[in-house]
């Protein structure tokens, strides 16, 4: 069983066609030898594993997510096409939306998770990151995923949130699920969605409002229903989105800036010497990394894309991290240069549906950056790094480190 | 082309020409411009690219969004009456000549 789409005979002929799977564990293991296939063999290509366009250089990818009327979102930003086929949840108010309906919930959000709101959590997002370092200073040798990437947005988003104490370890296998659910019918797809009911029911009891303290994110979001911008029954599910797409990227986010910083001492020695550079730092792994790898869209009708025709009710396939990557946009495109001028990169995406909680993962990772320039003199690492699979977030299940403060 | 002075908080003036169909924000990255941040790209997600823009050119200046309004209450340096952001204001033939003053900060 694979999904819908045209037989590949029938693409047109300009389209190069492609035998790469991209959610192959062989593809994840390295994926850039195969991103660079991808953007030399044509600006669109068609993969037969999966019956699929794909694009993987900058220009067509920032064309495909600046275009959300014709590559839309309401048919799923996964492989499965909602209009064919029963999500397996009920879909994103805000993700699989198109505008006018995606407008109004994203207004909320953004009005939820604005630079506003930002001032108000800093000073505690930026405390608990001293903290976190104090006591990995303690440790001194440690895993940076899981005691760091991990252990330190669990100890802010969470609460920021409004989440009962209990039941919080669902959250990150919640997450996986989601991300993995945007992948083809493959073992880790099948197998996260066999055992998320568990995971959903804590998320679905968490979304409600009776269980979202006052003054946290969560409770922002229903209060909302008040001034009639959204319904009560619309509310548990945007806050569902903060629990899907709030923790896990950040975690691969913090871990990305920190597995880049322990490889490269340059960039190190750079970032303790000025500290300041943090944000930009931890921007520049969002590139490099691209801890969100890929997102679909769906044709709403026949285009044209840089000379390829693409039919109505296709699925496209956005290589972000390939775009992050391309060298007609980027100089030196594979270092990792905490002084690059990273604006316009897609690690977050571009255009209406660019990632709505941008400000609190760059928020999460400069403090974070921060605190360590600060602190630590030195990150060695002490064991083989270890990847975790996932159909669409890019990161390590562990790091062994060694830190020497400063 | 069109062409866009932004004025340093050190009071330095550095001009730059546009593509005619650019955004202030963009003629500015795309220049290498110190000041202009621009973390989210122009999609007015940020509020890294604010400008205060010379009182004259106020009035020759797009209508502002909610959205835009709405982030300019988050800038990291005061917001003015005549602050805005730069990835909103579209370098056209009439503003040709425009000038902005950046802020101390941008984060």
């Amino acid at each position: 069983m694979t999904a819908s789409g045209t037989p590949a005979s029938t693409g047109p002929a300009s389209v190069p066609h492609l035998d790469v799977d991209p959610f192959d564990m062989r593809f994840f293991a390295d994926p850039y030898p195969a991103h660079q296939r991808l953007r030399e063999a044509g600006p669109v290509v068609y993969l037969d594993k999966w019956n699929v366009y794909g694009v993987a250089r900058y220009a067509e990818v920032h064309a495909v997510l600046n275009d959300p009327a014709t590559f839309c979102s309401s048919r799923g930003v996964g492989l499965s096409d909602f209009k064919k086929e029963t999500p397996w949840r009920p879909p994103s108010l805000i993700l699989e939306a198109d505008p006018p309906a995606h407008t109004r919930t994203r207004a909320v959000l953004s009005k939820v998770l604005s630079p506003t709101a930002m001032k108000q959590v800093r000073d505690r997002f930026a405390a608990a990151a001293e903290e976190r370092v104090d006591a990995l200073l303690d440790k001194r040798s440690f895993d940076a995923i899981a005691d760091l990437a991990e252990a330190y947005p669990l100890s802010i988003f969470p609460d920021a949130l409004g989440l009962k104490p209990e039941g919080r370890e669902h959250l990150i296998p919640y997450a996986s699920v989601v991300f993995n659910a945007f992948g083809p019918p493959n073992e880790l797809r099948q197998q996260a969605i066999a055992r998320s009911a568990p995971h959903q029911a804590y998320v679905a009891e968490q979304c409600q409002r009776d269980n979202l303290a006052p003054g946290g994110f969560g409770a922002c979001i229903h209060a909302r229903v008040d001034d009639g911008e959204i319904t009560a029954t619309e509310a548990p599910l945007l806050v569902r989105s903060l629990l899907s797409a709030g923790l896990d990227t950040t975690v691969n986010g913090i871990g990305a800036a920190v597995y880049c910083l322990a490889r490269f001492p340059d960039q190190w020695q750079r970032l303790r010497d000025d500290p300041t550079l943090a944000r930009n730092a931890f921007e520049e792994a969002v590139r490099f990394e691209s801890p969100v790898q890929t997102f679909f869209r769906t044709t709403t009708r026949e285009v044209e894309l840089s000379g390829a025709t693409i039919g109505e009710g296709e699925k496209v396939l956005m290589f972000l991290a390939a775009a992050n990557r391309d060298p007609r946009r980027w100089d030196r495109p594979d270092s990792y240069d905490i002084t690059r001028r990273t604006s316009g990169h897609v690690g977050f995406g571009s255009g209406i549906h660019m990632c709505v909680g941008q400000l609190v993962a760059r928020l999460e990772g400069e403090v974070m950056l921060t605190a360590l320039a600060r602190r630590v003199a030195k990150i060695e690492i002490t064991g083989e790094p270890k990847r975790r699979f996932n159909n669409t977030l890019r990161g390590l299940d562990s790091l062994p480190v060694t830190i020497t403060p400063a | 082309m069109p062409a866009i002075t932004f004025i340093h908080p050190d009071g330095k003036s550095e001009r730059v020409e546009t593509s005619g169909e650019e955004s202030a924000m963009q003629a500015a990255t795309r220049h290498g411009l110190d000041g202009i941040l621009a973390e989210c790209g122009g999609n007015a997600m940020c509020a890294t690219c604010h400008v205060y823009v010379d009182e004259s050119w106020l009035a020759r200046l797009p209508d502002m969004a909610d959205d835009e309004d709405a982030l300019l209450d988050g800038t990291a340096s005061e917001r003015r009456p005549n602050s805005r952001l730069s990835c909103q204001i579209r370098i056209t033939p009439e503003r040709d000549g425009l000038i902005v003053k950046l802020p101390e900060r941008q984060v």
